[in-house]
């Protein structure tokens, strides 16, 4: 067979989570990586203000408080084990950063450089602690430099710029991936014994994001097609400061620097929200205190965004008004070349996108659809399970924002997406390369390539009466009014109707261009099918949970209902229709509160 | 506002010569050429070929020539080129596959020519902790750190235009990135390597390269650096 490849792993995508599962799946197992970027292109380098662990290089902080402010952050969906597990690993997973060479920013002491973020707290006095350690404000672009780095020196092979179409199941067991080489056209068949799916979020179904173009939820779309549930999809996470109507990221770490959001009165409206944390509470409570503010008429001009002011005589009023100190206990107070040198890229895209210095204005900012909690269901061991029993699909993996193992569950906490990603990255090619030595390749199916080809062929072969940048249009403005910060049974309702107009309408779109060379509008069009596909899943499974747990809020169940939703959702895609079900959340050592700020 | 679009056009399944195409668009100034690309590929021409991820210049995708000079056109706004009229077109010095997508092979092989990881074998601090590094240690590097790998530099630089083994700017960067961080020992090695026919050399201090990146490297300055290491022997 021509393109063949065997494999004993197979990782699908090469951003952080990738990188990781395929350095630590090479070291015992024949190992290559697909990813339809090239790795350093890939979306975890636009992560900004830091990774979490409880170095205590700053002050006390432990990996138990760490866990706990997960726990509390994922409003009591996350799974505790989980959590635990991730919070006690993230300690030495930045240690092994720094000794694979990551530039982390540093103490005066040299010692990595850590820094206040949402959510993240000294469990005994309540306040926000320095726990994200950072390589200024780039330290997802650190990350992602320095895992290719490492992949180089290991001799990593890369197939760069294969988009992945299919995962191949046969008897129950993983035999393969089938990916289009963009350069050629050409169908590859990678047989493996055990994938890795690691490719990422969704966010580009929603009008004003924070994701790059390439996040149209390529892997968890292939496996759901392949009959395996996703889990939790209505919790996707909405940033609340996205630069106003361009979503690009203003990361927290700008509060953690000492920035402070205003309304349209000038009022530091968080303080109403989280009296204790204030601008640092988590995203999901900070995003809908801007909804409800917004709906009080107390946004900016009637324009649905706000400002978030980093401005040196702003942070030093605050920190004085909150009796902010460094650690050496003197009042913190900064000056804008400090702020400059802590937040630079923030910096340059006020520059550049504003036109603003950040120094001396304040920055326009909105919530921006930012990072999908729910995904492919994973174990701690990034083993995809696929029922309410968690019984093991074997050979298949899945790691970073594409899984749900789910230690972020209802609201992630900002700087543990990149914690995911290194732990369980590395953890899922572990467990990878381990099953491969012990099994045999599972045989093709008779056709490989077939289901692949059928879909192009669609594509290929529609009527042409609909245009797929429209569909991707109705889409995401679709998705952002009704099943954004708010929902109610009404909106989701209306939500389903369309997507389901749009899945139809879907069907007659005919790509024009007949070409094999990096054919981007057969496979931008199909990103567009992925979108459509995870658009339903996400919204039937927000019209079913009537409650509010952290970033789905029901505006018709404004509370959390432990009783009946203390629970993880499953949701097999079955054609145009979906079918659910649920499972229990691990629960070890925090039984649910009240969830206050 | 109103302004006209060139495109560079080249299908190798069709075409036997590369063509422009031209849109004449109503824009807001504040659109990037980016966004330009994307109204065309919606509602002029689906077929138009061009890599692109991250949409703010972090990612490095879209490096491309933009009236004459390298963008990335996720960073560049239309009221920055001044100009009704906006040509866009491939980077130089790389063979064009299709459009603005070029062959990025002989750029990542320059790259990975500088051995651009982290060499040290001594074993790791004794708790098992970070190594230490002073911020004054850290900041002698940082700013090779910021390199992006989105090639405007190198398709920039007149020594590469006349010979594509040189190594380029963006690799010399990111070898200084490793060379100048006291916690590598791999200097020595990298320095020989930049020490021959196509290494830093070839550079004419043209100052292309520093112009074009838009990471705001001073790469000029690091290739001197670099120079200087190897002319001294010393990595100061």
């Amino acid at each position: 067979m021509e393109n063949f490849h065997q494999y004993d792993v197979i990782v699908v995508g090469g951003g952080g989570a990738g990188l990781m599962a395929a350095m630590y799946a090479s070291r015992t197992a024949k190992t290559a990586v697909i990813s339809k970027l090239y790795p350093v292109r890939s979306h975890t380098g636009a992560a900004q203000g830091g990774i979490g662990a409880a170095l205590g290089n700053l002050e006390e902080d432990r990996p138990e408080w760490h866990t706990f402010d997960t726990v509390k952050g994922s409003d009591y969906l996350g799974d505790q084990d989980a959590i635990e597990f991730m919070c006690n690993e993230a300690v030495q997973a930045v240690y092994d950063l720094e000794h694979m060479g990551l530039p982390f920013s540093r103490t005066a002491d040299g010692r990595i450089a850590q820094r206040p973020f949402g959510g993240h707290t000294n469990n005994v006095t309540g306040k926000p602690v320095r726990r994200s350690c950072y390589a200024a404000d780039r330290t997802g672009h650190m990350i992602l430099q320095t895992l290719y780095q490492q992949c180089i020196k290991n001799q990593i092979v890369f197939y760069d710029e294969f988009q992945a179409m299919d995962v191949l199941i046969r008897d129950g067991k993983v035999a393969g991936v089938v990916a289009v080489e963009l350069a050629t056209g050409e169908l590859h068949v990678f047989q493996a014994k055990a994938v890795v799916i690691a490719t990422g979020g969704h966010g580009r179904m929603w009008e004003i994001t924070s994701n790059a173009y390439a996040y149209t939820g390529d892997g968890a779309a292939i496996v759901a097609r392949r009959g395996i549930p996703l889990e939790d999809m209505e919790f996707f996470q909405f940033h609340p400061t996205g630069i106003y109507k361009l979503g690009i990221l203003i990361t927290e770490a700008v509060r953690g620097e000492g920035g402070i959001l205003f309304n349209g009165k000038g009022e530091r409206f968080m303080e109403k929200y989280a009296p204790r944390i204030k601008d640092l509470a988590s995203r999901d409570v900070v995003s809908r205190a801007m909804y409800l503010e917004t709906r009080a008429g107390n946004d900016v001009n009637g324009q649905r965004f706000f400002y978030l002011d980093v401005t040196p005589e702003t942070v030093n009023k605050y920190a004085e008004l909150d009796g902010r100190t460094r650690p050496d206990g003197t009042p913190y107070r900064v000056t804008a070349e400090e702020i400059r040198s802590k937040i630079p890229d923030i910096t340059d895209f006020c520059v550049t996108y504003l036109g603003i210095d950040p120094t001396r204005e304040p920055i326009p900012v909105q919530p921006t659809a930012h990072y999908a909690m729910g995904g492919i269901p994973t174990n701690k061991f990034g083993e995809v399970v696929i029922d309410s029993q968690n019984t093991v699909l074997p050979g298949l993996y899945a790691a970073g924002e594409v899984a749900c193992v789910s230690v972020h569950g209802a609201n992630r906490l900002g700087t543990n997406s990149l914690v995911d990603l290194i732990v369980f990255g590395k953890h899922s090619g572990l467990r990878a390369a381990e099953y491969a030595l012990g099994a045999d390749f599972t045989p093709l199916p008779d056709d490989p390539t077939g289901y692949v080809r059928e879909q192009i062929d669609r594509l290929r072969t529609g009527s042409g009466k609909e245009r797929a940048a429209q569909i991707g249009r109705e889409l995401r403005s679709t998705m952002f009014d009704l099943v954004g910060v708010f929902r109610t049974e009404e909106g989701l309702t209306q939500a389903m109707e369309k997507i389901q107009e749009l899945r139809a309408r879907f069907r007659e779109v005919r790509v024009a261009d007949s070409g094999k060379v990096f054919n981007m509008e057969l496979m931008q069009t199909w990103e567009l099918g992925n979108l459509l596909d995870l658009a339903l899943v996400t919204t039937r499974s927000a019209l079913e949970r009537r409650e509010s747990r952290g970033a789905h809020a029901r505006d018709d169940f404004p509370a959390r209902d432990d009783v009946n939703w203390l629970k993880h959702t499953l949701a097999w895609l079955e054609g145009d229709s979906v079918k659910l079900d649920y499972k229990p959340v691990v629960i070890t050592r925090y039984q649910p509160k009240e969830r206050t700020y | 506002m109103q302004v006209k679009l060139r495109v560079f056009r080249f299908d190798p399944e069709k075409d036997q010569k590369p063509r422009y195409d031209t849109f004449i668009m109503n824009v807001d100034p504040n659109d990037r050429v980016l966004d330009l690309l994307e109204y065309v590929k919606a509602d002029f021409d689906p077929s138009l070929a061009l890599r692109r991820s991250c949409a703010h210049g972090v990612c490095g995708s879209d490096a491309m020539r933009v009236n004459g000079r390298n963008y990335l056109a996720c960073k560049v706004l239309v009221k920055n080129l001044n100009a009704d009229t906006i040509t866009v077109e491939p980077l130089l010095g790389l063979r064009v596959i299709k459009d603005l997508i070029v062959d990025m092979g002989p750029f990542f092989e320059n790259y990975r020519s500088v051995l651009p990881y982290l060499i040290n074998d001594e074993p790791l601090p004794a708790d098992g902790k970070e190594r230490l590094q002073t911020p004054e240690q850290q900041m002698r590097f940082e700013e090779t750190t910021k390199c992006i790998l989105c090639a405007a530099c190198t398709t920039s630089c007149p020594s590469f235009w006349a010979d594509d083994r040189y190594v380029g700017p963006a690799a010399i960067v990111n070898a200084h990135r490793f060379i100048f961080d006291s916690r590598d020992r791999g200097a020595e090695k990298r320095l020989n390597i930049l020490n021959e026919q196509i290494g830093v050399w070839r550079c004419r201090t043209a100052f292309n390269c520093t112009e074009a990146c838009p990471r705001d490297i001073h790469i000029t300055q690091a290739i001197a650096e670099v120079k200087k290491a190897i002319i001294t022997g010393k990595v100061e």
